[in-house]
C-alpha cells in the first residue's frame, strides 16, 4: 500500500530525513519510534504533505500511485489521515460543521453522494458513543477549548469518520493520562482491519502496550537503524535509545 | 510543493464583478466647488431658503477647515476642485410608478441583484435606489404608509416633510463636525428618510442602495432615520462602484434618532470598488455615521461588513443619552491587496445604566491595512454604565498590518469597562489541518474567516447573512493560494 523509498526531507533549510525505506502492507500496524529529534514526527508530516517540510529526494507510491505529487488535501481525499501531535483550534467552525465538509469532501472526491445534516448527524451520533465523546463537544468550535486529551479523543474521532485506507498517528501519546490513552487505544484498535494500515509514530513503548503493532523500526539520525517484531519496542524501553544510537549521527528537529 | 510563502503570496486577482459601467444620458455639472456650485445643488433641489443657509454655513465653515491626519492611512491629496458634486440620470419628466425609471438604470441595478420591481423584490424587503447624487426608484412605499411609515428619497423628504427634515438634520451630525461631515452638509444631493412613528414595528426590513456611476463624481449622501417612541426598525444599505484607475470621493453622513424605547438596527454591506491588485483605483469611503439614543431604553445597534474602498474611514458611533438606553456595533472589516481602512466605533455614555458592546473583527490580507480605532467615554453623570469590548484582528500573510488603538475615558467610579484584543495571523497550521482533512484552500479559508466572522454575521438580516458570508470569500479570494 505505501511504499517509501530513500525518502529525504528538509525543514527550514535543515536535512532531517537522509533516506528512509518503509513498506506497509494493508493490514499492517507499523510503530515508528526514536529518541526526540529523529526525525519520526517529520516522517508523518512529510507523508501528510505539510508545506514546510520539503521533499528533496527519495520517491513514495501510495496505491502505485505518486504520493509526492498530490496536494495535501488530495492524499487526504485518496485515504491517507494523520493525527496531529498538536491539534489546532479553529474558532467559530462548529465541529460536527467541519466534519461533515471534511466527510463530504471525501466522499464527493470518491464519487459518493455527500450527506445531508440529517443523514450526517445520525452517522456521528453513533460513532461519538465508542469514543467518550459528548453531543456538547460535537456543537463547540473545533478543537476550541478542549482539554489535551479531549483533542486527541477528537482526532481519533475524526479518524473513525473518515475511515482512511492509512491512519498517521503522530504521538498521538503525548500528553494523555492512562485513562484517555485507553479510550484512544481502543478507538484505533477498532479500525485495525484487512483493508487498512496504521502507522503509529510515538517515542514511548507505552502506547504500544495498548495498540500492539506487528513491526516496529527505530529512527536515528534521519534513517530507519533497526526494524523488528514487537518485541523490539520492549527491547528499546528496558535499553533507552542509547545502545541503537551508536554510529548514527543525531540530527537537531 | 510549496512552501508557505510562496502560497501566500498567490495574491488575489480575482476580478471586482460589479465593475460595470453603465452609459445613461445623464446631468452632470462642471467639475468644482464653490459658492455658486452649493446654490446650483440647492436651487436643482427646489430647496427652502432655510436649508440653503444650512449648506452655506457649511460650505463657508468648511473652507476654513483641514482635512484630518490623525488617521492611519494614506493617499495623495485630494483636489477638491476635480470632482464633480452633481451628476444624475436625465429624467423627462417627474416618475409617476417604478415603471418609468430609466431602462438602464433599472438595467444596472437589476445587473448587481437589486431589482426595483416590487414584483421581483424579496418580499420583505423595501429599497430605495441611489445612482449617483439622486434616489431614483424606492419601492412598497405605499405599504409602508398604510402603517405611517414614510421611506422615501432624502430630497422628497424636504419637499414633503419639510417640519421633520428641520427639526432632525444635523442633530445627531452637526454640519461644524468634521472636515467630510462638514463638505457633505454643503453639497449632499440625496440619500434616504426613515420616519417610524410611535408605537410602529416596521413589518419590512427598509434598505437603500447606493451606486456610483458617473466619472470623476464624488457621491455625498445623507441619511436620516427617526424612530418614535417604541417603535422598531430594520435597515441595510449596500454599495458598488464601477472599476476606475482614478479614485472617487464617497463621503456620506448617516444621522439616526431613537426615541424612548425605540429600536434601529442598522446594517451596512459596502463593498465599492477597492481598486486593482496594484492598489490603482477605488473609492475613498469617507463616512460620518453617528446615532443618538435619545430616550430612555432606546438602542442603536451598529452592523458593518466593509470589503470594498480603496480606503475606509468611518466610525459608526452611539450617544447613550436616555437612561437605561444601549449601543452595539459589530463590524468584520477587510483589507486585501493595497485595501486601507481605519475604522471602529464611538460609545459615548451620558445616562444612567447605558450599556455598549463592541466586536470588531479586521481581517487584512496582501498588503492591506486594517485599524480598529474606538473611543468608549463614560461621563461622570453616567452611573453604573457598562462596556464590552472585544477587537480581533486576523492577518492572512506576511505583508499586511493590523492596529488597534481603543481610548477609554471614564469620568464615573461605577463604570465597569471590559477590553478584549487578539491577534491572529491565519494559521498555515489552521489550513493544513484543514487540508489534511480533505478540504480545499480556499474552502479552508472561507472556513476559518467565516468562523472568525460569526458573532457579527449573526446580527445581520437573514436575507443578508448569506450574502455578507459570499461577499466576505469573494473579497479574500486567491489571498491565499
Amino acid at each position: 500500500m505505501l511504499e517509501v523509498t530513500n525518502l529525504q526531507v528538509k525543514a527550514e533549510g535543515k536535512e532531517i530525513l537522509r533516506g528512509i525505506d518503509l513498506t506497509v502492507n494493508t493490514g499492517e500496524v507499523h510503530a515508528i519510534m526514536g529518541p526526540n529529534g529523529s526525525g519520526k514526527s517529520t516522517l508523518a508530516r512529510a507523508l501528510s504533505g505539510h508545506p514546510e517540510y520539503e521533499v528533496t529526494g527519495g520517491t513514495v507510491l501510495f496505491e502505485g500511485k505518486d504520493l509526492l505529487e498530490m496536494d495535501p488535501d488530495e492524499r487526504a481525499r485518496e485515504g491517507i489521515f494523520m493525527a496531529f501531535q498538536y491539534p489546532v483550534e479553529i474558532a467559530g467552525v462548529n465541529n460536527a460543521y467541519f466534519l461533515k465538509a471534511a466527510l463530504n469532501a471525501k466522499r464527493k472526491h470518491h464519487g459518493q453522494p455527500e450527506l445531508d445534516a440529517i443523514e450526517f448527524m445520525q452517522l456521528i451520533r453513533e460513532k461519538a458513543k465508542d469514543l467518550e465523546i459528548d453531543q456538547a463537544m460535537l456543537s463547540r468550535s473545533v478543537n476550541e477549548g478542549f482539554s489535551g486529551g479531549e483533542k486527541k479523543r477528537n482526532e481519533i474521532f475524526q479518524m473513525t469518520l473518515l475511515e482512511p485506507k492509512l491512519a498517521i498517528l503522530d504521538e498521538t501519546d503525548s500528553g494523555l493520562d492512562i485513562d484517555a490513552l485507553k479510550i484512544v487505544a481502543k478507538g484505533v484498535n477498532a479500525m485495525r482491519s484487512p483493508e487498512r494500515a496504521i502507522i503509529v509514530v510515538t517515542h514511548y513503548q507505552r502506547l504500544l502496550d495498548y495498540i500492539v503493532p506487528d513491526y516496529v523500526h527505530v529512527l536515528s539520525g534521519g534513517r530507519i537503524v533497526k526494524s523488528g517484531g514487537k518485541e523490539l519496542a520492549l527491547e528499546l524501553e528496558s535499553k533507552g535509545y542509547g545502545w541503537i544510537e551508536t554510529g548514527a549521527e543525531p540530527v537537531q528537529a | 510543493m510549496s512552501t508557505s510563502t510562496e502560497t501566500i503570496e498567490q495574491l488575489a486577482t480575482r476580478e471586482y464583478k460589479y465593475g460595470f459601467y453603465t452609459d445613461v444620458e445623464a446631468e452632470t455639472i462642471p467639475k468644482g466647488l464653490n459658492e455658486d456650485v452649493v446654490r446650483m445643488i440647492s436651487a436643482k433641489k427646489q430647496e427652502p431658503e432655510w436649508l440653503l443657509q444650512w449648506r452655506l454655513k457649511a460650505f463657508r465653515l468648511w473652507q476654513t477647515m483641514k482635512e484630518p491626519t490623525w488617521h492611519n492611512v494614506k493617499y495623495d491629496p485630494i483636489n477638491y476642485q476635480d470632482i464633480v458634486y452633481y451628476s444624475a440620470p436625465k429624467k423627462k419628466k417627474a416618475l409617476n410608478s417604478l415603471d418609468e425609471v430609466d431602462p438602464e438604470v433599472k438595467k444596472t441595478f437589476d445587473k448587481l441583484g437589486i431589482p426595483i420591481d416590487e414584483q421581483k423584490l424579496l418580499a420583505g424587503v423595501a429599497v430605495d435606489a441611489v445612482f449617483d447624487s439622486v434616489s431614483v426608484a424606492t419601492t412598497f412605499r405605499e405599504r409602508l404608509a398604510s402603517v405611517g411609515i414614510i421611506f422615501c428619497s432624502f430630497s422628497e423628504a424636504v419637499r414633503e416633510h419639510p417640519e421633520l427634515v428641520k427639526k432632525y438634520l444635523g442633530s445627531v451630525v452637526p454640519y461644524t463636525d468634521n472636515f467630510f461631515a462638514t463638505l457633505n452638509s454643503a453639497v449632499f444631493s440625496d440619500g434616504s428618510f426613515v420616519y417610524i412613528p410611535k408605537g410602529v414595528r416596521c413589518p419590512m426590513e427598509l434598505s437603500t442602495y447606493f451606486r456610483i456611476n458617473a466619472k470623476d463624481t464624488g457621491q455625498f449622501e445623507r441619511t436620516l432615520i427617526v424612530a418614535e417612541e417604541g417603535s422598531y426598525v430594520s435597515y441595510l444599505e449596500g454599495c458598488t462602484a464601477p472599476m476606475r484607475d482614478e479614485n472617487q470621493l464617497h463621503a456620506a453622513v448617516v444621522e439616526l434618532v431613537a426615541l424612548e424605547g425605540a429600536t434601529i438596527k442598522y446594517s451596512t454591506i459596502q463593498n465599492w470598488y477597492p481598486g486593482d491588485k496594484d492598489g490603482k483605483g477605488g473609492i475613498y469611503n469617507f463616512v460620518t455615521k453617528r446615532g443618538l439614543c435619545a430616550g430612555d431604553r432606546s438602542k442603536i445597534t451598529w452592523t458593518q461588513v466593509e470589503t470594498g474602498s480603496a480606503i475606509t474611514w468611518k466610525y459608526p458611533s452611539c450617544i447613550l443619552q436616555g437612561d437605561h438606553s444601549i449601543g452595539e456595533f459589530y463590524s468584520v472589516a477587510t483589507t486585501n491587496n493595497w485595501q486601507q481602512a481605519d475604522t471602529g466605533t464611538k460609545m459615548i455614555h451620558m445616562g444612567k445604566h447605558t450599556r455598549s458592546t463592541i466586536v470588531s473583527k479586521g481581517i487584512s490580507a496582501g498588503h492591506g491595512q486594517n485599524t480598529y480605532r474606538g473611543l468608549v467615554r463614560i461621563g461622570k453623570n453616567a452611573a453604573h454604565a457598562r462596556n464590552y469590548s472585544q477587537c480581533d484582528s486576523m492577518l492572512i500573510g506576511d505583508k499586511c498590518g493590523a492596529h488597534t488603538f481603543p481610548y477609554l475615558e471614564i469620568k464615573n467610579t461605577s463604570a465597569r469597562v471590559e477590553h478584549e484584543a487578539s491577534t491572529s495571523k491565519i494559521g498555515e497550521d489552521q489550513i493544513f489541518y484543514c487540508r489534511q482533512r480533505g478540504i480545499s484552500t480556499e474552502d479552508a479559508v472561507n472556513m476559518i474567516v467565516s468562523g472568525f466572522c460569526k458573532e457579527v454575521f449573526r446580527e445581520l438580516p437573514m436575507e443578508f447573512a448569506v450574502e455578507a458570508q459570499k461577499l466576505l470569500s469573494v473579497s479574500l479570494e486567491g489571498s491565499v493560494g
